[in-house]
Parts: structure tokens; sequence; C-alpha cells
């Protein structure tokens, strides 16, 4: 076994790159309860790309027997039930973990240098997983599916000058309809999770560069064993972390498989319930909605009213709303990382800005009301405020001295 | 859409937020469909009714009649008791009924019903089912308090009988008056009681609620399995932790 492992590490880094990432990659010993999220969110990534192979295998991309086929695997293909329930939850638990994962990133600072890197190759991961979403969702050919792919596509149109013919080039067609669905269904199953695969590789690669962050926000590698030069914070990641982000993965199984096996539809906010009639291009729904993970842009786009005669304002608002997280390592001028040892202004700031964003996500599932849209604005203006403003309130606020070493809880 | 000043609507969706949340339903009350898959006997009762009444003109293309094996049939009975002559227990739930003519006849062409208490619900299709009531300005003269103006005759009135609206005014915040329909009486009795009816129906929506996802108790079954099973992988993993992280100091 030994002479087998030289033979192939004279020719390939195994032992070097599994100490490397493994075993003497040395991870601050203080992770807590919001550092599982990005080794779930590789979990659910494992767990879309092999559920959505076997369920390659037996949809069939056209306008005629899309819906059907979907039918088909939920009734005829043994266990095709089990594996389009993973892949549709999965949708949903991907955004969850992302989002809890994004965070941690927030009130950690784990965004702030030297992890820029991190944080740009994470946005991304997240631009590509909402394109990844919006693709998936036309699949199944409901109502919902196909009103949907409708109204984002049509966003496209209200671009100055070019809009027409860019939303024709992204349909294919003049409405979305069968060529539509073969492109989506392209771009779902090879490229964008090849982009996605890319970024998760990369994102990976710079966290192990720098290091990974810790709640307390302090540089565990500025204090090392003047031995060993390991340092006096960090433990391997195996084992430690490997058996605790296994306890994570058996919690997080426990909520998905109940999801999974006795509510997959989730109230209708994983499986809508127009999404099982069959699409129908002369038929628009009363009330199309975006699902719950689109709806705080859904509800930024509504909030901007049409100026000169256009709709374009609100679409920039919302790229805007989803972009603007590029710059936060830049927006940040507070001297400390960690909310641990923030002053009140920035948390009153985070506070305000989670509430702005469930709000809207709450708003954009509901129907249009005056009240409603008034409401979208004021928290769209909350939403931005957070960003914006965040150069001028982490610069005054007051912070505590961050410590030397990282703490217990 | 009314204009409001900004101050005027900030005001507004300050002092609304808490109340917004209750604002938006205000929809038919439904009744709760008595949906039961433990029920093999209300099952097969109600996969008759749709065979005989609703297979005409409604198709359940998904559904292979062989699957009513789940419920307690076997092939034998189901291709003596539910299947046209030319059709054999592999084959799914279609009919001749072109589309283009239905359309024409109906106004919109009879939907599948294979996932219809999966967008409708249970209790719609429940609800519905027992709603139709005369109305001689609709052409096939019925119409439906849950689904207005619908293209579909009461099929089962031979059943049923024939209800006929009972009306009360109404005066809405505007202060103008309606005349609403405050409930349905019976004015011509069917061959069944009007609780007989009800329990036709309770079994043909359990029957189509089953038809919508055949596979949900099994579905459940596997999920009491796996949850067992995460519950002891739990445990170990619990333990298994705590045995390596003692040494973190």
């Amino acid at each position: 076994m030994d002479k087998l492992l030289a033979w192939v590490d004279a020719r390939f880094p195994l032992t070097a790159t599994y100490k490397a990432h493994l075993s003497e990659y040395f991870a601050p010993k203080n992770f807590n309860f919001w550092y599982y999220f990005g080794s779930l969110a590789l979990l659910v990534l494992v767990i879309q790309i092999l559920s959505g192979i076997f369920l390659t295998m037996h949809y069939k991309p056209d306008a005629e027997l899309a819906f059907s086929s979907v039918e088909y695997i939920m009734r005829d293909v043994p266990w095709g039930w089990l594996i389009r329930y993973i892949h549709s939850t999965g949708a949903s638990a991907f955004f969850l973990v992302v989002y809890l994962h994004m965070y941690r990133g927030l009130i950690y600072g784990s965004y702030r240098g030297p992890r820029e890197l991190i944080w740009i190759f994470g946005v991304l991961i997240y631009l590509v997983l909402m394109g990844e979403a919006f693709f998936g969702y036309l699949l199944p050919w409901g109502q919902m599916s196909y009103w949907g792919a409708q109204v984002i596509v049509n966003l496209f149109s209200s671009v100055p000058f070019i809009g027409e013919d860019l939303s024709v080039w992204i349909r294919g067609d003049f409405v979305v309809s069968d060529a539509t669905l073969n492109r989506f269904f392209a771009f779902h199953v090879i490229a964008f999770p090849l982009v996605l695969l890319g970024l998760v590789a990369v994102h990976l690669v710079a966290l192990h560069e720098v290091g990974s962050n810790n709640p307390d926000g302090v540089e565990i590698k500025q204090n090392k064993d003047p031995v060993t030069h390991i340092p006096v914070d960090g433990i391997p990641f195996h084992p430690y972390y490997t058996v605790k982000d296994i306890l994570g993965v058996v919690v997080f199984l426990i909520v998905f498989s109940a999801i999974v096996f006795f509510a997959p539809e989730m109230g209708g906010y994983f499986l809508e319930a127009n999404n099982f009639i069959p699409a129908d291009p002369l038929k628009t729904p009363p009330h199309i909605a975006p699902v719950w993970y689109f709806t705080p842009y859904y509800a930024v786009l509504r909030a901007i009213p049409p100026m000169f005669g256009s709709q374009f304002p609100g679409v920039a608002a919302m790229g805007v709303a989803v972009l603007i997280f590029f710059a936060l390592p830049w927006l940040d001028k507070s001297p400390v990382k960690s909310i641990r040892y923030r002053g009140p202004k920035f948390k009153i700031a985070l506070a305000l800005f989670i509430v702005a964003f469930i709000g809207l996500g709450w708003l954009g599932i509901q129907p249009v009301t005056p009240l409603y849209t008034w409401m979208a604005r004021i928290l769209t203006a909350v939403y931005f405020g957070f960003f914006f403003l965040m150069p001028w309130y982490t610069k005054n606020d007051t912070h505590k001295p961050e410590p030397q070493r990282v703490t217990d809880k | 859409m009314k204009k409001m000043s900004f101050a005027k609507g900030l005001l507004q969706a300050l002092l609304l937020l808490p109340l917004a949340a209750m604002a938006s339903e205000a929809e038919v009350h439904l009744d709760r469909a008595p949906v039961n898959f433990q029920d093999n006997e209300s099952l097969q009762r109600g996969a008759a009714v749709f065979v005989n009444y609703c297979l005409s003109c409604h198709s359940a293309s998904a559904m292979r009649y062989s699957r009513m094996t789940d419920i307690g049939l076997t092939e034998p009975q189901i291709k003596d008791n539910l299947l046209y002559a030319t059709d054999k227990p592999g084959n799914t739930m279609t009919i001749a009924m072109n589309k283009k003519e239905a359309k024409v006849w109906f106004g919109a062409a009879p939907p599948d019903l294979s996932v219809i208490t999966r967008s409708r619900g249970a209790d719609w299709v429940y609800t519905y089912l027992r709603s139709f009531y005369r109305d001689d300005s609709r052409p096939t003269g019925w119409n439906n308090t849950v689904f207005d103006k619908v293209g579909m005759p009461h099929v089962l009135h031979e059943l049923q009988g024939q209800m006929v609206p009972v009306y009360k005014t109404e005066t809405d915040h505007e202060g103008k008056t309606h005349r609403v329909i405050e409930r349905l009486e019976l004015a011509q009795p069917g061959k069944m009681t009007l609780a007989e009816y009800d329990g036709l129906v309770a079994d043909l929506v359990n029957y189509m609620t089953w038809m919508g996802e055949p596979a949900k108790s099994k579905r459940e079954h596997v999920g009491i399995a796996v949850l067992l099973f995460l519950g002891i992988f739990f445990v170990v993993a619990f333990y298994l932790k705590k045995e390596f992280w003692k040494d973190v100091h």
C-alpha cells in the first residue's frame, strides 16, 4: 500500500493535496453553528447533480412531452417520485443554505481583506445559481414555469435600444416556446453546472490559500507556534471538522427528508399548485409570482415605478440589488470584522437589512396593492441604504477592541 | 392605481404593516374533503364513479388502470369492471373525445384530471362537485357557486337532484346593494339523498386525490424508515464528534 502511494505521489500530488486541504489545513477551532452551511451547500450541490442526472434519463425537453414526462417520472419510473422530490426540494434547500452562508459572511466580516476574492467568487456562485434555478424551473412546463419564464425574459425587453432583440435572442422565439425549453434545458443540465463547479473549486482554493475567518474575526495565522509553525488557534480540518460537519449533515438530512417525504410541496412554496396545470400560452394566470428565493428581488422590481414610459428603472434596480454584493468588501470601513466587536450602528443597519430582505421576500409573493407597493418602496430604500450608507456608518461607529486569540463561545 | 402622496403612503404602510398579512384572503368558503388513503373500499367506489361519469369527457392521461392494484383491486377485476373492451390494464386513462370539438361544445376543452387535485386542491373539487345549481341563463342550464359560469354541466344531477339558489341582499362598504347567493336548496330530488350524494362525491374526490399522487402512501412509509435511520445516525454522529473534540481546548 505504501509503495502504491509512493508510486502515485511521484506522479500526482495525492498525499500533498490531502494534507494541504484536509489533514494539515488548519481551521480556527471556534467555528460555531453558522459555519455548517458552507459544507452543506457543497452537499446540496452534489445531491442536485446526482438527482439531476437520473431525472435527465427520463425527462423529455419537448413542449409537447415535458409536462407528462415529469408525471411519468412521478408514477412509472421506479423511485422516480423520490428523485424528483429530492431535486425540487434540493433547489429550495440550496438557496436556504446559501442565504444562511452569506449571512454568516455578513455577521463575521468574512468578505473583508484578505478574503475579498473568496467573497467575489461566492457572489458569482450565487448569480450562477440563480440562473441555474431559473432555467430549471421552466422544465416541468407547468403554468408557473411558463409564465414565470415569460415575465423574467420580458424584463430584458425593457433594456433601452436593444431590449426587444435581446429578449428574442434569449427565447429563440417571440414567445416562450419549444425552442426556449430546449435551450433552457441545455443551460440547466450542462452549461451552468459546469460554470458552477468551476466557481466552487476556485472559491475553495481561494479559501484554503488565505485560511478561514472565524466568529471573532481575528487572523489565526498571525499567532503561530514558533516550533511547528501551526496556528495556535488552528485545528486540522480532518478529522475535527469532518466529524463535526457529519453531525451538521445528519441534522440537515433530517430536515430535508422530513420535507421530501412528508411535505414535498411545502405548502405551495417549493412546488406551486399552478405548476400542476400544463403550460398554456393562451391563458395567463391571474397571479404570477416567482419561487420564494427570488421574491425579494421581484419586490424591488415592482417597487420602482416606470419612468419615461419604461420599466427599465425597476429592472436596473433589481440588477443593482444583486450586483451590489460584489462591492461589499470595499464599502465596509470598520476596523473590526466580527459583529462581536462592532458598535450599535452596524448592528442596527444589519437588523434593518434582514427585515428588509425578508419583508421584500414576503411582499414579492403578494398581489400588488397600493399599500404593498409603498411598503416595498420603503424596504427597498432600507435594502440599498444598508449598502450605500455603509462607508459612513461603519467609519463613525464605536467598536470594542478585537482579542489577540480566538475566544470560547 | 390610485395616486398617494409619499407621506400618506409611508404613514399608511407603517400603520398597516401588521394587518397586511390578514387582508389578502376573501374567497369562497370550501368544505373539507374527507380524504383517507387507508380506506380502499372508498377509493374503489370512487374509481368506479370516476370511470363511469368523468372519463367520457375528461382524460387522466398520466394514470394507468393497472395502478389500481395499489388500492386493492386485482387485474381481472380492473379488466372486467373498469375497462372498455378495447383497453388493456397497462393503458393510461385516455379518451376518444376530440379536444377541438370539445372546445366548441363546452367553451373550453375539459381538462385532464390526472393531477387536478394537486392544482385545485381536494377541498375545492369536493365543494365544486356539490355546488351546481339551475341557471337558465347558462347554455348548459347549470351554474356553480365555486366556479361561476363554468362550461361543465352538472353530470351527476340525476344522483343529486336539482339545486336552486336562495338569495340574500348584501350591502358592500361603498353602500351598494348586491343580490348574492346565500345557500343552495334542493328543488327536485335525485336518486340519492343529499347525504348519500355527499358520500359519493367524498369517495370520488378521495380516489382523485389518490390518483394525483399514487406514490404518496409509499412515500410516507419510506419517510418514517428514513427518519428513524437518520435518528440513529444522529446519535452516532453526535458521540463521534464529542469523542474527537474532547482534546480541543
